[in-house]
């Protein structure tokens, strides 16, 4: 689904990512770990091109999305992205929030997309906040809105950035519920995450970043019991 | 000494009289004031409608992917640099006289040409004020917006401008002060607003104390007017940061 080949990406002189080539299979739930700086969101953030690569090639179903002809409006229509700082839009409603992109992209009429949002806000236990402006919400709250509002474009694939890492310890569980629901019914997810128990339940493969490489990867039950290298097993010893 | 300023003041009465009532005068000073509240609003529009344009342009190539640099855009950008260098580098006065003298100089609506002058010379400082408000923006949104598959001008539109906005409107509002005493200017060029108006009051009543500080007068109560407005909308904002 997501073919990466030579990924390089540097911040000026600083390399965050070296020659990274990985595949994300559709269905896959792949669970992104390492230390803070080991490029793991930046390599997350490449997969949309929210980061432009610095080397190398990602296609995605086939289409090369580093090509400066491809469409990158039309690809990221395909592929959710939830943000560690949830990133609502403190301007518009829950419902406008939802409904924004759809409509603009005219993959639904308003009224198809008001339903859309109606039936995803359902889903997620939110429904009466529909008329809410973000800034009335608590940090769990705005979080599923987030990931809601990516479901609407009905995505191929969903991108997760840290999505616990800015909430209260209580609201962690309720974004993992959605997360895991999600996983479930069987949409392909690539997720950054410091939270271990969600990798080892949720995830079908785990990544071990280190230094802008993928130095180990495994699934998660033989990747936890067995860690091979020894910088995941130090890792691992100081966040279990 | 005394006497001479009891003289005076008692004079003053009279002069105000012949400046403001006599030959129903007044008519004239709002009829100015007319002319230049009527300039203001349009310079107005057109500054911002410039402003906008140059800010979203110049913020957009300062925007672009690496490696992906749009000539067009370059192109786009470079003029905006030369214009607002040239419009801010240069005195307002200046200007307008050039716009009168020079390059309208055959035309005889000079209420237009008043207008192009402070619009494009207030689109210049409008587009700044913008454009720092369009970078206190968050990244996060603009990422949201793209990362959702919509345009970057549809996330400019819907998403980046309407929250800058909110940020740059009290520097918008100094912006609309400044350029409704900037009208005044407008005056040199021969446009008959109020400024124009008490010049001639004075000229024909020999005394132009009491036109230019009449006029003075209605400036700054329009000015205070304004700003109790705009201290209204600002506080309304802010509340609905809060609700």
């Amino acid at each position: 689904m997501i073919d990466v080949k030579n990924l390089s990406k540097a911040f000026g002189k600083n390399l965050v990512l070296d020659d990274i080539s990985e595949h994300i299979h559709p269905g896959e739930k792949v669970v992104i770990i390492g230390p803070s700086g080991s490029g793991k969101s930046t390599f997350l953030r490449c997969l949309n091109l929210l980061e432009t690569p610095t080397r190398g090639t990602i296609t995605f179903e086939g289409t090369d999305i580093t090509d400066p002809k491809c469409n990158i409006d039309q690809i990221r229509q395909h592929m959710g992205m939830v943000f560690q700082h949830f990133n609502l839009f403190p301007n518009m409603t829950i419902r406008k929030n939802i409904t924004l992109a759809p409509v603009r992209t005219k993959l639904m009429g308003q009224a198809e997309a008001d339903d859309t949002a109606t039936a995803l806000l359902r889903r997620v236990g939110l429904e009466e906040k529909a008329d809410a402006y973000p800034a009335q919400l608590s940090g769990g709250q705005k979080q599923r809105i987030a990931i809601v509002r990516a479901l609407a474009m009905k995505p191929k694939v969903m991108l997760f950035d840290e999505p616990t890492s800015a909430l209260d310890p209580e609201m962690v569980g309720e974004v993992l519920e959605v997360m895991k629901q999600l996983a479930d019914e069987g949409m392909t997810m690539v997720v950054v995450t410091h939270e271990m128990g969600f990798a080892r339940e949720v995830g079908s493969r785990v990544l071990f970043m280190d230094g802008g490489h993928i130095l180990e990867q495994n699934e998660p039950h033989a990747f936890f019991a067995n860690p091979k290298e020894q910088r995941t097993i130090e890792f691992l010893s100081k966040v279990l | 000494m005394l006497t001479e300023f009891a003289q005076w003041l008692t004079a003053l009465g009279g002069r105000f009289h012949t400046a403001f009532v006599e030959g129903d005068r007044w008519k004239l000073y709002l009829e100015g004031l007319g002319v230049t509240l009527g300039m203001t609003v349009v310079a107005l529009i057109l500054g911002m409608v410039l402003g906008v344009v140059v800010a979203v342009i110049r913020t957009a190539h300062d925007q672009q992917r690496p490696k992906q640099h749009n000539f067009l855009l370059g192109i786009l950008n470079l003029i905006c640099k030369i214009y607002t260098t040239i419009i801010r580098g240069t005195p307002m006065m200046v200007q307008i006289l050039i716009w009168g003298f020079v390059i309208f100089a055959s035309s005889r609506n000079k209420f237009m040409v008043g207008i192009i002058g402070l619009g494009i010379n207030s689109g210049a400082y409008v587009a700044e004020i913008v454009r720092g408000g369009l970078m206190s923006v968050d990244m996060g949104q603009m990422e949201a917006g793209r990362s959702l598959g919509l345009g970057y001008l549809d996330t400019m539109r819907f998403i980046v401008i309407p929250q800058a906005f909110k940020n740059i409107l009290p520097s918008l509002g100094n912006e609309f002060i400044t350029l409704f005493k900037d009208t005044s200017l407008v005056n040199a060029i021969g446009a008959a607003e109020l400024t124009y108006q008490a010049m001639r009051i004075g000229g024909r009543t020999y005394d132009y104390m009491p036109p230019l500080i009449g006029s003075a007068v209605m400036y700054l109560v329009i000015v205070i007017i304004f700003t109790w407005l705009q201290g209204i909308l600002e506080r309304r904002l802010r509340q609905s940061d809060r609700r």
